[in-house]
């Protein structure tokens, strides 16, 4: 790396970076942005058109995961921090909201911004401590922090204990009865993936951003060149957790109940990992597709008569074969292959 | 006292289990020190190593302590077939590759194991004449484990340290360009200690079958258990990860009797981080 270069910690860290683009509109003036946006809106809108419910329940399923991937993207792919209990945002923010929901009379619009800040200090406090730890022991001890957090509250009173916290359905009635309601989380959910997604691209857009892809690449280096790294972990990790927390909320909301073993469940921690993976991780598209991609394959497995018993063990092998043979994901192996794209795929 | 007496019958109980715990997390932890890789499928690999001992014991009517010849050589050969398969490919990657190419192995073994076996608890009826001191009572199933434990423990330290392939785990673990540089197949060596480290798996689990009913899942709870010995011991320092599971079975021996059992895995997994924090290397030091 030169040292000669006026602004060191926007030097370029690897040739093959070509995000930061000027102009105009700056960085928005990449188009790849705006389809994302434009696809999610239509995918959104599409079930408000037919009014059919199913498809809805479906739609949701894949934006929230869409959410969360690009989440989890900020940490583990912008940052190159493996975080394998991410879902600890998503369950303690659904905690405390459903807590405020159903003990305190709160209000959605109330508990669905405390759930996300209960979320974004938990990430906070997490990472002024654990993110010393690098490599496997930081994933470890994020999977340790889950576990704590899931036994700790199947001990915890306030919250249910391992019975959890259940609505009462006369919550719903404030928001036009039950139906409604469903309607209501849905349409909130989009502006949520909306606002994932455009998070996403102005973090990694920034110059913050580029520290933290500095970060990932040579810890040390990035400290030298004069990244702040403890400062801009912790903030990447706030960032990656205060939407989980808030659609955590949405989601238990929706759900009518939350139980200690849903909410931390590992396994969905791990999902998460596997979506970002199979998209491309460090890309804005690709949480994108890997959340919509996993999803849709997962359904397509689930009720399919031939792989109905084993979907877990076919779901297995093509993660093994994508890990082996594109470990750079969909949207990364794309951006190799033809280095054109890489103006246009954010 | 009723404090002390619910201590004397459940403490040593905990130190015997923690035995067994220390054996899995040895596999865990010897994979780890010598390629820096932690085994995702170790809980699945636990769990075979049950149903391996419920189908020799209940099918052919083996004596479950003999099975543990037949489940031990199995799991090495899987392991090494695992790591062929699924490890040597990413063994240069970043963490998160190797992360989940063995936690696809655990979908693998788990979608396939819930196929066949459903998720239906299972239980091996086989019991040994319990030694009774005092108020205290030890099963006799949990003695023998613990002493297969111990047994295996010294084997794994003699392999180690005096025989020739063991020499060579340890010099790949400590340098693995200059192993190869001595002239020793990396690959090879990398492959037979992820076998040992599944065989160690397999056996811990073909063990706790003998004492505690099962069902597919049940490894996954052993497998956290064994990634907070293992960081107790020290994360890639096998023989401390014995000392671990001590550590981990006194606690669940000694805290029940003053909180309620439900508290024991908030205490086990707050220690966990902790000490993640405080002495990463762990309480008995290893590679740092």
């Amino acid at each position: 790396m030169s040292a000669s270069s006026s602004q060191p910690a926007s030097a370029p860290l690897s040739p093959k970076r070509s995000d930061v683009q000027t102009g105009v509109l700056g960085t928005w003036r990449n188009p790849g942005i705006w389809l994302i946006l434009l696809a999610i809106v239509v995918v959104g809108v599409w079930p408000v058109v037919t009014q059919r419910a199913a498809t809805r329940e479906v739609i949701f399923t894949v934006l929230l995961s869409v959410v969360l991937a690009s989440s989890l993207n900020i940490i583990l792919g912008y940052t190159g921090y493996v975080s394998f209990g991410h879902i600890v945002f998503f369950g303690l923010g659904g905690y405390v909201g459903m807590y405020l929901l159903s003990a305190q009379q709160a209000s959605l619009w109330v508990a669905i911004p405390v759930g996300g800040l209960a979320a974004a200090l938990l990430a906070f406090l997490l990472g002024k401590a654990i993110l010393r730890l690098r490599g496997a022991y930081f994933a470890l001890a994020t999977i340790g922090v889950n576990e704590a957090m899931r036994t700790f509250i199947n001990n915890f009173e306030p919250f249910g204990g391992p019975t959890g916290i259940s609505l009462n359905l006369k919550i719903y009635q404030e928001y036009g009865g039950a139906a409604q309601a469903l309607w209501l989380t849905y349409y909130l959910l989009v502006v949520f993936a909306l606002g994932a997604i455009i998070l996403s691209f102005m973090v990694k857009t920034s110059k913050f951003g580029l520290g933290l892809v500095a970060i990932r690449e040579d810890e040390d280096a990035a400290e030298v060149m004069g990244v702040i790294t403890p400062n801009a972990k912790t903030w990447a990790y706030v960032l990656s957790a205060i939407l989980p927390g808030m659609v955590g909320v949405l989601f238990y909301f929706k759900n009518g109940n939350v139980e200690p073993g849903d909410a931390f469940r590992l396994h969905f921690s791990i999902e998460l990992l596997v979506m970002v993976m199979l998209g491309g991780f460090g890309t804005v598209l690709g949480p994108v597709i890997g959340a919509a991609g996993y999803q849709r394959l997962r359904g397509f497995l689930l009720t399919s008569p031939l792989f109905k018993d084993i979907q877990l063990a076919v779901a297995g092998v093509l993660l093994l074969v994508i890990i082996l043979f594109i470990p750079a994901g969909a949207v990364g192996w794309l951006r190799n292959r033809f280095p054109v794209l890489r103006r246009v795929l954010p | 006292m009723p404090q002390i007496d619910l201590l004397l019958a459940s403490l040593p109980d905990g130190i015997l289990l923690g035995f067994v715990y220390g054996l899995a997390a040895m596999g865990l932890a010897l994979i780890w020190g010598v390629m820096n890789v932690i085994n995702l499928s170790h809980g699945p690999i636990i769990t075979l190593g049950m149903f391996g001992t419920f189908f020799l014991f209940t099918r052919a009517d083996t004596n479950p302590y003999l099975g543990l010849i037949p489940i031990a050589a199995l799991g090495l050969l899987l392991g090494i077939l695992i790591y062929i398969v699924a490890v040597h490919r990413v063994i240069n990657a970043p963490h998160l590759s190797s992360l989940l190419a063995t936690f696809s192995v655990n979908m693998i073994i788990i979608g396939l194991g819930t196929a066949l076996l459903t998720t239906s608890p299972y239980n091996v009826d086989f019991t040994l004449p319990a030694i009774k001191i005092g108020s205290t009572t030890l099963l006799g199933t949990r003695l023998v484990a613990a002493l297969v434990s111990i047994l295996f423990t010294g084997g794994l330290y003699l392999f180690l340290y005096r025989a020739r392939p063991g020499k060579y785990i340890r010099a790949v673990a400590n340098n693995r360009a200059a192993a190869e540089l001595m002239g020793i197949d990396s690959t090879r060596i990398l492959a037979l200690s992820f076998g040992l480290g599944t065989m160690l798996a397999a056996v811990s689990g073909a063990l706790i079958a003998t004492f505690f009913p099962f069902n597919i899942l049940s490894g996954g709870g052993y497998e956290l258990k064994s990634f907070v010995i293992s960081v107790l011991g020290g994360l890639g320092n096998p023989i401390g990860a014995l000392f671990g599971g001590l550590i981990l079975g006194t606690l669940e021996g000694i805290i029940p009797a003053f909180l309620e059992t439900s508290w024991v895995p908030v205490i086990e997994f707050s220690l966990f981080v902790m000490i993640l924090l405080i002495r990463p290397s762990g309480l008995f030091g290893a590679k740092s």
